[in-house]
Formats: C-alpha cells, sequence, structure tokens
C-alpha cells in the first residue's frame, strides 16, 4: 500500500528526472563519457548540481582534494535534508533501512517524503527510488545516445516538471501555516537577489535554507502541540 | 586522475557519507524546540529556495517559466496533486515555447 502509494507520487519526478537527466547526458557526452559510464554515474550518484560538477573535474582535469572540495560544496545540503528525515521516518526504522534510504536522497525524494502525512515508513520512500533511479540513471544513457536530436523546446518543458512539484508541496502547506507562507516569500525574494553572487548554485541554496529557517526558529518557534 | 570513473567514485563515495550519517546517527526525537522548529522550516524554505528563480531559467523564455510558476501556485492552492500540477506546469510552458 505504502510502496504503491510511492510509485504513483513519484511518477512526476520520473518525468523530470528523464528530462534533467537526459540534458546531463549531452553534457556528459562533451566529456567523452560512454553511455554505460554515464548510466553508472547517474546510478551511483543521484545529484544533478553534483553530477554537472563531475563533468566539469573531468574536463579540467582537477584533483582528487578540488574533485572532494567540489562535492562537498555542491552536495552539502542532502546533509540537512538527512538531519530533517531523521525525525520524519519512523522511529523504529532499522539502521539497515536507513543506509538504504541515504542512497537516493534527492531535493525532489526528499519533497515527496516531508509531503507524506504524518511519519513516512521506509516502503513508501522505496516506492519513490524505484520509479527515479532508473529514470535518472537510464535518462543519462539515453542523453549521451541521443547527442543533441531531441527538441530543446520539449526538453525544456520537461525540466519545469520538477518544479510544479515543488510548489505542489510547499504552496498548501502556506495555506494551513501562515508563517510557512510568509517563508516562502521571503524565500523567493532572497534567492532572487542572491542569484548573482558568485558562488555555487548548491553553497547559495545551503547559505540561504540555514540562515532563513534559523531566523525563522528563533523569531517564530513553533508551540509544543504543533509538533508532529 | 586520469580515469574519469575515478571522479564518479569520489563523489559517490562522498556524497553517500553526506546523505546516509545524519539519517543513521539520529534515531531519537529531537525534544528542543528551537531545532524542531528549525528542521521543519528546512524542507519548505530550501524547496522554495530551489523553484525561484531557477525555474525562469529552465526555459528557452523567462515569460514561459513565469507562467509556468503562476500557473503552479494556482493549481498548488486549489490543492491539486503533485502529478497534476506538474503536468499542467509542462503544458503551460511547451503552449508558451511555440507560441513565443
Amino acid at each position: 500500500m505504502e510502496f504503491k502509494k510511492g510509485i504513483k507520487d513519484s511518477i512526476p519526478v520520473g518525468l523530470g528526472y528523464f528530462a534533467v537527466s537526459f540534458s546531463l547526458g549531452i553534457i556528459a557526452k562533451n566529456v567523452g563519457l560512454s553511455p554505460i559510464q554515464g548510466f553508472l554515474t547517474s546510478l551511483f550518484i543521484n545529484a544533478s548540481a553534483g553530477e554537472y560538477a563531475v563533468f566539469l573535474m573531468i574536463s579540467t582535469h582537477g584533483t582528487f582534494i578540488q574533485m572532494v572540495i567540489m562535492t562537498l560544496v555542491s552536495n552539502a545540503r542532502y546533509f540537512l535534508m538527512s538531519f530533517a528525515l531523521s525525525q520524519k521516518i519512523e522511529e523504529k526504522t532499522n539502521l539497515l533501512h536507513r543506509m538504504c534510504i541515504g542512497f537516493d536522497l534527492t531535493d525532489e525524494l526528499f519533497g515527496l517524503a516531508i509531503n507524506h502525512e504524518g511519519k513516512v515508513n521506509h516502503k513508501y520512500i522505496y516506492g519513490t527510488y524505484l520509479v527515479a533511479l532508473p529514470c535518472w540513471a537510464f535518462g543519462t544513457a539515453l542523453g549521451i545516445m541521443a547527442g543533441n536530436s531531441l527538441p530543446t523546446k520539449i526538453v525544456a518543458s520537461l525540466s519545469v516538471a520538477l518544479y510544479g512539484m515543488f510548489l505542489a508541496i510547499i504552496i498548501p502547506q502556506a495555506k494551513k501555516d501562515r508563517v510557512i507562507g510568509l517563508l516562502i516569500i521571503i524565500s523567493f525574494l532572497l534567492s532572487y537577489i542572491c542569484k548573482d553572487v558568485p558562488i555555487s548554485g548548491g553553497t547559495r541554496t545551503i547559505l540561504l535554507t540555514i540562515i532563513i529557517s534559523m531566523a525563522a526558529a528563533i523569531i517564530k518557534p513553533r508551540k509544543k502541540e504543533e509538533n508532529v | 586522475m586520469s580515469n574519469p570513473m575515478m571522479y564518479v567514485a569520489t563523489m559517490a563515495v562522498v556524497t553517500y557519507l553526506i546523505r546516509v550519517l545524519p539519517l543513521t546517527l539520529f534515531n531519537k526525537p529531537i525534544t528542543n524546540i528551537y531545532v524542531q522548529s528549525f528542521l521543519y522550516y528546512v524542507p519548505y524554505v530550501t524547496l522554495a529556495v530551489m523553484t525561484f528563480p531557477t525555474i525562469l531559467y529552465e526555459t528557452n523564455s523567462q515569460l514561459a517559466g513565469l507562467a509556468a510558476l503562476i500557473v503552479g501556485i494556482m493549481l498548488a492552492w486549489k490543492d491539486k496533486g503533485l502529478f497534476q500540477v506538474s503536468i499542467a506546469c509542462c503544458l503551460i510552458v511547451l503552449t508558451m515555447e511555440y507560441i513565443i
């Protein structure tokens, strides 16, 4: 039941993933990766900005240390998400399941898990992984094979599916909770103002998230009974 | 590093550690109200930050991205599901891209 719900909820994610990873495949082809290498890259990294950073490092012959730092910067936000998710999954979830859940903790799948009513069961999360992982990995492989033959208009329209999904997660909560509504507006504004700051998108996301959420927690801590 | 897959392996291992450490280390509920509030706000703030203004630059014309944003907010406000909101955003962009 929870497994099936996970599969159903993650279909828009799968579509969006396919589009984004397809466009990543085009970049991977340019740095000389084969479809199988691209498939493995996406299967084991599961991060759009991160993979982009890998391709950049391959093309510029970066060092091992540079690669590690680049990873920390582009993927540090998953640390926060993992922290938040540790409070959202069922307490009895065992170590093995926690280790599997960590494998594909992405922005979108984190969003789905957080959107789940009450505590979330590992079966729901696995349902979302079952759809997301193949879409992401095959998307990159096909992107490498197809190169630039798919019309950019189609790729562009598919790529907004992810943002539509984000909106479907945050906006209903804004209706229930005024503070969330205000935070979304503030986040949009600050994110827009900071868009040209010369740091990577991943770093910008994590800094803004920490600053805005911390300020909100201090100014507007939630009352005890509101917490699930 | 000479083999491109060495870069991939490096990122895969480091990223996995980032993702799995908090999940495996924190298996008790946090009771501090400020930490709780912070963790409650994080997902919404981070998704909002990632959505805007990026949505404007994903499409060939910023107007199409803006249309997707507005349609997405309107439908989400009416409690339409994830799938419906996403598809509506895609369709509006596809339509706009062919008109402009």
